[in-house]
């Protein structure tokens, strides 16, 4: 079933870093003032705000949108705020979709930051034995990083992937992020940079290893009709956003369980909800993955990008490190993938990281990324998850 | 006096340190297998069926994958040595009940001790300590060890 279209009319990003003297607040606000400039729309003209929010900078951040249109000078407009870990700029997208297919606004502002401490993401504080993300620190030491290293392990195995290969990732989404304004990491390195860094989880090493970031993006968007009447005869479109659930079970392991589902009665070993984010959107917007012209996935790790070129079709399992070395995934290859630069040139700034995916979809489709340009950008991907089960993919054309 | 070995949490393993088991669930209704018990989502088939009963899961698997923890975990993980002394974590596959269960390994296990698809045991460890109690939780061991 495809679904309506939406038109984006602007896009901002406050530039990833840490910066200890501003707030999430300050780093939404700018992002959406870039965006309304962008778009060429004033915030009184805004009808609905869309928050993805922020878990780690207190009640304000549980209430984004509110803060934001407060920050930004409140005029009335309608709010919501919305969490669902990684996945909260997408799932913020899509309530500002389906506010304006339903016709209960013409236009939104959809809008994520963060501002987070430094070092690696620790479970909310206080003793909760019944929550699986305290209990996979208190009694394994479970972080995040332990995953992505099992998953590096496991490709390994399976597919003979080495660490050359993973270390390979790097090194290209480090040229591609050197070429990004607003990257906050734009050095070029090498695969000799990689293997000097230390191992954090084996096989994976530090410079391998998304960091915590803070930042801000947002999206203008609105109705293909309300985009006409401003003159935009062709507007960057939404054609699919994918905020889907797992089906049981899960076979793969993922954040933030440390065991697994059952697959004795389903059989199958390899079910993993990766594979089925991607699908949804595909189906929203009536493509397949050949028709992909580049994509945005989420390179926690190295090798994590691997596994996305699998799980949203562009290869078979299995053949991701080939896609690699032939230069497809490269900008200026068949089919490039994080030509920002990715998590590994950002770091993650968990509610704006979905949005500012969709930012480069959309400067890549209006052929306005500069050096980093996908020629021939037509039709763009985003795709990453949520812990504990919120997918999030967002399909753009031009 | 020697000191109380208490369950790190509460219902998700036996104590028994010869010959330990990690408790589970099992849906009396269509036989599906749940760890922990209370923790991991339902079948949909069976979404309003709430009888799980306790198991005891294989105590013994097959390396599913295995990684290391380089640097020190973030609380609510309790740092044990100054300076910190990294870990090797697997994720075993029971194959009777087909799911896979995350563990430190044993202390004194390397990487170079690791391969997938090699067969580890279920053992006990000692956590974290106190003045009064020691905390213990379940870790895997290499097979034919302990």
């Amino acid at each position: 079933m495809t679904v309506g279209e939406i038109a984006i009319l602007g896009v901002g990003m406050h530039p990833w870093g840490k910066f200890a003297d501003k707030s999430f607040v300050d780093l939404g606000v700018d992002a959406a003032t870039k965006a309304m400039e962008d778009a060429d729309i004033n915030w009184n003209d805004i009808q609905f705000v869309s928050g993805a929010n922020t878990v780690r900078n207190g009640y304000p951040g549980w209430v984004s949108a509110s803060t934001f249109a407060n920050a930004l000078g409140f005029q009335g407009s309608q709010l919501a705020s919305s969490y669902a870990a990684c996945a909260s700029g997408a799932t913020a997208l899509s309530i500002a979709r389906a506010q304006i297919l339903s016709g209960v606004c013409d236009v939104a502002l959809v809008v994520g930051a963060d501002q987070v401490p430094k070092g690696m993401f620790a479970p909310v504080p206080g003793e909760r034995p019944d929550d699986v993300d305290w209990l996979r620190f208190h009694l394994i030491g479970l972080s995040n990083p332990a995953y992505f290293g099992l998953f590096a392990r496991r490709r390994m195995a399976l597919y003979g992937d080495t660490q050359d290969d993973f270390a390979a990732v790097k090194v290209k989404n480090s040229q591609h992020g050197s070429k990004n304004p607003n990257a906050r990491f734009t050095k070029t390195f090498t695969a000799e940079d990689v293997k000097a860094s230390p191992v954090v989880a084996d096989p994976l090493r530090l410079l391998e290893i998304c960091t915590t970031s803070d930042g801000g993006a947002a999206l203008v968007v609105s109705s293909l009709d309300f985009a006409r009447k401003k003159g935009i005869k062709n507007p960057i479109r939404v054609s699919g956003i994918s905020t889907i659930g797992p089906t049981y079970p899960n076979a793969i392991i993922d954040m933030p369980y440390f065991a697994s589902d059952s697959w004795a009665k389903s059989g199958y070993e390899g079910h993993t909800f990766k594979n089925e984010i991607a699908q949804h959107a595909y189906t929203e917007a009536g493509i397949t993955p050949a028709d992909l012209d580049f994509a945005e996935v989420y390179d926690l790790s190295s090798a994590y990008e691997l596994d996305w070129y699998e799980h949203i079709g562009l290869c078979e399992p299995g053949q991701a490190r080939k896609l690699l070395h032939d230069g497809d995934t490269s900008i200026g290859g068949r089919i490039p993938v994080n030509p920002s630069g990715g998590l590994g040139a950002f770091g993650e700034a968990i509610p704006a990281q979905a949005i500012a995916q969709v930012c480069e979809l959309t400067w890549q489709l209006r052929g306005e990324a500069g050096e980093r340009q996908v020629n021939g950008a037509n039709v763009g991907m985003s795709i990453n998850y949520g812990m504990f089960g919120h997918g999030s993919s967002v399909i753009a054309r031009r | 006096m020697s000191k109380q070995r208490l369950p790190a949490v509460e219902g998700l393993f036996t104590m028994d340190s010869e010959n330990p088991s990690l408790i589970g669930g099992r849906k009396r209704t269509n036989g599906s297998f749940y760890f922990p018990k209370e923790l991991s989502g339902n079948d949909p088939a069976s979404s309003l069926d709430q009888d799980r009963e306790d198991i005891l899961l294989s105590q013994s698997g097959k390396v599913w994958s295995y990684t290391s923890a380089g640097y020190p975990p973030a609380l609510p993980y309790v740092i044990t040595s100054e300076p910190f002394e990294p870990f090797v974590i697997a994720a075993v596959h029971l194959e009777k009940e087909d799911l896979v269960v995350c563990g430190q390994m044993m202390p004194g296990v390397d990487l170079e001790d690791m391969e997938i698809g090699m067969e580890v045991k279920l053992a006990l460890d000692t956590l974290y300590e106190d003045e009064h109690n020691q905390y213990i939780v379940w870790k895997w061991e290499l097979a034919g060890q302990g």
